[in-house]
């Protein structure tokens, strides 16, 4: 998805207007695991200096996404495609000089864009087939005959009911149940 | 030697795809007298869904350590995502008393309960602290002294530190020095610590390719005659992916890449066979030339 990710070099780009801001974002952002040091940030460009894929995106840039989340500029870093792009490297949650968990930030920006439904595709597929079989993959039965040739010992079950009972309570997995490629072509 | 026994944990990429991985480290474990358990029950460790979900994440792998905690046994896994997943929620919810009770509320629904009483530990942690790596060495009995290799740890065995920390992620040791025991050569190069792209796959596979084709560039610069993953994400992107790349970026490498294991295991004195090169992707013919070739030369 984010192969094209025109619209978002030019969100980053155009104008900010005080009226799309969301002044109270940065404060719900801090109350959630993993983005509580936010407010730490001083700009320093380590986190992208250093990042791997912002050397070969023209527009994927870890501290852009910091400011612009702290500035409240909700909806653009929410739809953003690059937000997606992020490898989860933790080179920069490990260099920043503020202890800012940047990798964790970007996680918690991801976790908000799902729940607004915003869910690239590999995603969908592997929620579904975790809730399907437990495994995040789709494990063909050949896969698993050729185990015993193999001299291996056959895979532990999953168990999809109980997994299903155990995230019951969460509201994003109840929408992820038949988004699944699979599943929808059925 | 020791006799250390623990539940393996093979997660969903190995079993999908990557089976020299698992044949290779069970037959190596075996050897230098680590005991494997199968997990009674298994589910994804979780970190494949933290992107959209930290909770579903979080439950997720708060099971399997509650399904391990029955056994009553240590966690062993190949997989380095899920050996960094399941440390950081153990340490996690250990130490968060409110989150726990959070999380064991959605584990009851299915009657589990995580209490924290295992540790989770990943194949080159127990080869380094519970084989010892002059133990390792000790078991050689075919050295490879003809073989220059270079290492590609992978990031989630490294970091964040605050939740990984056995090795250091600016400057790892044990990987190199466990490619040492066999008496390879572990070269050093250019960006080592770097990440093979694997998880941008699906999203953009362009940025991904890249990130593997700069490892590949920098491991042939040095004259590696192979590259030793110990992460199936990793292993794929450079041995699945190696002949894409070279068609995609008009280059040629041939570079073997072998998990750390398949390795070790020739040290041990196994066969290619036993240690399933067959599966491997990338040619291993003259790689295992040459090092029947240096063998000669040792038995002289
Ligand atoms: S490295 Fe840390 S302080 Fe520097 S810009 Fe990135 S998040 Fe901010
Ligand atoms: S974790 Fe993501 S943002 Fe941070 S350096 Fe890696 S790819 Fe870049």
């Amino acid at each position: 998805m984010a192969e094209n990710a025109v619209a978002v070099k030019d969100a980053m780009k155009e104008p900010i207007r005080a009226s799309e801001l969301d002044p109270k974002f940065k404060y719900q952002l801090i109350k959630l695991h993993g983005s509580e040091k936010l407010l730490k940030c001083f700009q320093c460009g380590t986190c992208t200096s250093d990042c791997p894929v912002a050397r070969y995106s023209d527009s994927y840039r870890p501290r852009t996404l910091i400011h612009m989340a702290r500035l409240g500029l909700k909806d653009r870093v929410l739809k953003s495609d690059t937000l997606w792009l992020c490898a989860a490297c933790f080179t920069c949650t490990d260099r920043c000089p503020q202890g800012v968990e940047v990798a964790s930030v970007i996680r918690v920006l991801r976790n908000l864009a799902a729940e607004e439904g915003i869910v690239p595709q590999v995603f969908k597929d592997q929620c579904s087939s975790v809730l399907q079989s437990g495994y995040a993959y789709k494990i063909s039965e050949l896969r698993l005959k050729k185990r015993d040739t193999l001299g291996l010992p056959p895979l532990p079950k999953g168990n999809p009911e109980s997994v299903q009972k155990s995230l019951k309570g969460v509201s994003f997995m109840k929408n992820m149940e038949n988004k699944g490629e699979n599943d929808a072509k059925q | 030697m020791p006799n250390s026994k623990y539940l393996i944990f093979l997660g969903c990429a190995i079993p999908y795809r990557v089976a020299a991985y698992e044949i290779s480290a069970r037959k190596v474990l075996a050897k230098l007298g680590v005991e494997l358990v199968e997990m009674p029950e298994f589910n994804c460790c979780g970190l494949p869904l933290d992107p959209v979900s930290h909770e579903t994440m979080l439950i997720l792998a708060a099971r399997n350590l509650a399904l391990a905690e029955q056994q009553g046994l240590n966690i062993l896994t190949l997989c380095p995502g899920c050996a960094g997943t399941l440390k950081k929620v153990n340490k996690i919810l250990k130490e968060d008393k409110a989150l726990r009770e959070q999380i064991n509320g959605h584990l009851k629904e299915s009657g589990l309960e995580f209490k924290g009483t295992i540790t989770t530990k990943h194949l080159l942690q127990v080869l380094k602290e519970d084989v010892g790596i002059d133990n390792v060495k000790n078991a050689v009995v075919k050295p490879l002294n003809m073989l220059n290799v270079a290492e590609h740890n992978g990031c989630h065995i490294l970091r964040p530190k605050a939740y990984i920390g056995f090795d250091d992620p600016e400057d790892p040791q044990t990987l190199k020095a466990l490619i040492e025991a066999t008496g390879a050569t572990c070269l050093d190069y250019v960006d080592e610590t770097e990440c093979c792209g694997a998880p941008s796959v699906g999203v953009s596979d362009k940025v991904a390719l890249q990130l593997a084709r700069d490892k590949l560039n920098h491991v042939k610069m040095v004259n590696a005659q192979a590259l030793i993953t110990i992460c199936p994400f990793c292993h794929i992107m450079y041995d699945t992916n190696e002949l894409r790349i070279e068609k995609m970026f008009n280059e040629v490498y041939g570079i073997p890449v072998l998990h750390y294991p398949q390795l070790l295991g020739l040290a041990l004195g196994m066969t290619p066979e036993e240690l399933a090169f067959n599966e491997l992707r990338v040619s291993t013919k003259k790689l295992l030339e040459q090092v029947n070739e240096g063998a000669k030369i040792n038995e002289q």
